[in-house]
């Protein structure tokens, strides 16, 4: 009953702040007459949000839907590059380079490369510079959890005679898992922002990144920000999932036996 | 294999282990080891930390190799003895894998080696009513009690029914009377499987309860001071009443005299040797 109490609480409690700071915003709206294309009230971008729900939703569609591929297409790939690396020390120090190099890489200056590459009407350049930025902290965070095999287990993996393939199966990658989800779960946002980002280079409209920057520069400020209010919907369904899928996989990883 | 009952379960003939690195002085943590370990016999290996008793069961397990001297498992080399599986091993720490079942986790040596699907199920169910987890197959190593998960360890180790059982301190992490619950359990786990056992511990009584002989280690450099009989009744009827006798009681004291009581043995005054162990 009392945990029910508190847990009510801490939902409870952001919730009325949400409130209270959205009441806030449109009073201040209203009192000081402020013009839309400096910012909208909220209840102006909610009904703007209302009536245009499904453009809204196919642009998250097509938005998402490229956030996921890349999330995807990065995420075996920097999961198993990591596995290589962490299995071979060759193609650990061949790859350093290239890894570190790619970190600093602003990855979405990519893009109008990429348009021009794969052609301005394909969605593929757009999932492309998701997957590169999904890359980096998934291979980063999985090569550091393979690393961090404890010493009874190696022992024991010796006493069994298992082969190399066997103890990254049965041991490294599954103790790796708490760290691997860590990395999924911060470059699931970077997917999201990473495919918005790309649509304010070119390539075809639909999406949610195109359909904010034509919005505002058609002066339609309330119809922009219920897009962006879109994008942000559509981070933190991916957060949310990801975050979710974590927190089961992991769950009887915390007491260490 | 029928022969294989006559020759000695663990064989060390004059071993040592030194311990180099980058400098710093080498370290001497065993010096020159003799000991035999027949079929079926229960030894224990009791010592000050730093005597280098562990270092010996690694050595055994070939989780380590001597610096000199010869060791073999079963007329094999310790190499050799690992690779065909000759014995089981369990450490302080339970080490099972937490994303497994408590069944799965008895049953991971026998996967890595190749048993069917059905065998292994069978082997599992077998084990845990051995080590009194009946009920508990399917859940997960974070729902047991330390002394529960160190019962599924055993388990694991007696999986592919080992000749001999190598423990390094494995109740050494447990509560007092949960300690002598499962040191009686162990009597009786052995009793069952007749395998001999290397135990590494730094209870005297424990190891007197559990015994059939007691190596008392020096340390720096690691030696075998002296190697004690146990004249207690044999393994398989010991139970709770013999941590009440008299006879108990006498082999207590006689493996602590032999700890504390004489002069160091093994200690020479050579400044030139480590002094620093592990």
């Amino acid at each position: 009953m009392r945990a029910s109490a508190g847990s009510l609480r801490t939902v409870l409690a952001p919730v009325i702040l949400g409130v209270v700071a959205l009441a806030l915003w449109q009073l201040l709206v209203v009192a000081f007459d402020i013009k839309p294309f400096i910012v909208p009230g909220p209840l102006a971008i909610g009904t703007e949000f209302g009536d245009n729900i499904s453009s809204v939703v196919a642009g998250a569609l097509v938005t998402g839907g490229n956030a996921l591929v890349g999330l995807v297409i990065g995420g075996v790939v920097g999961i198993l590059f990591a596995v290589l690396a962490a299995l071979a020390r060759v193609v650990d120090e061949l790859t350093a380079g290239l890894v570190a190099a790619l970190a600093v890489v602003p990855i979405v200056a990519l893009a109008p490369v990429l348009y021009t590459m794969f052609g301005a009407g394909a969605e593929t350049a757009r999932q492309l510079v998701a997957a590169l930025a999904v890359f980096i902290p998934v291979y980063i965070n999985t090569l550091r959890g393979l690393r961090q095999v404890r010493p009874v287990h190696r022992d024991l993996m010796h006493v069994y005679a298992a082969s190399a393939w066997q103890t990254t199966r049965t041991v490294t990658v599954p103790g790796a898992l708490p760290f691997i989800f860590t990395g999924l779960r911060i470059a699931s946002s970077l997917a999201v922002i990473s495919a918005l980002i790309a649509e304010y280079f070119g390539g075809p409209v639909g999406g949610l990144g195109k359909s904010i920057t034509s919005a505002a520069s058609s002066s339609n400020y309330n119809l922009a920000w219920a897009y962006v209010l879109g994008a942000i919907i559509v981070g933190l369904v991916f957060y949310c999932v990801t975050l979710a899928i974590e927190t089961f996989a992991t769950r009887h990883y915390k007491p260490r036996t | 294999m029928s022969e294989a009952s006559t020759t000695a379960a663990v064989q060390v003939t004059g071993v040592d282990k030194v311990f180099t690195a980058k400098r710093k002085p080498s370290v001497t943590a065993l010096d020159s080891i003799d000991l035999t370990v027949a079929p079926g016999e229960f030894v224990s290996l009791i010592g000050p930390s730093g005597c280098g008793k562990s270092t010996l069961l690694r050595l055994i397990a070939d989780l380590d190799t001597p610096s000199a001297g010869t060791l073999t498992v079963f007329g094999k080399t310790a190499r050799q003895a690992r690779i065909d599986q000759e014995y089981g091993i369990a450490f302080q720490q339970s080490g099972l894998l937490p994303w497994r079942t408590v069944a799965a986790n008895i049953e991971l040596p026998l996967e890595l080696h190749g048993v069917n699907s059905a065998g292994r199920k069978k082997r599992s169910a077998e084990l845990l009513a051995l080590v009194g987890l009946g009920d508990f197959a399917e859940s997960y190593p974070d729902q047991l009690s330390g002394g529960m998960q160190q019962r599924v360890a055993i388990a694991r180790a007696l999986a592919e029914s080992p000749r001999l059982l190598l423990m390094d301190e494995p109740f050494g992490a447990l509560d007092e009377m949960t300690r002598e619950r499962m040191q009686t359990e162990l009597v009786r786990i052995t009793g069952e499987t007749g395998a001999a056992v290397v135990f590494v511990t730094h209870s005297i009584p424990e190891a007197v309860f559990l015994s059939n002989r007691v190596v008392v280690m020096s340390p720096r450099p690691g030696r075998i001071r002296d190697i004690l009989s146990i004249t207690l009744p044999g393994t398989a009827d010991r139970d709770e009443h013999l941590r009440e006798d008299e006879a108990f009681f006498e082999n207590v004291s006689r493996v602590r005299e032999l700890l504390h009581g004489e002069a160091p043995v093994g200690i020479k005054p050579t400044a030139a040797r480590g002094v620093e162990n592990r």
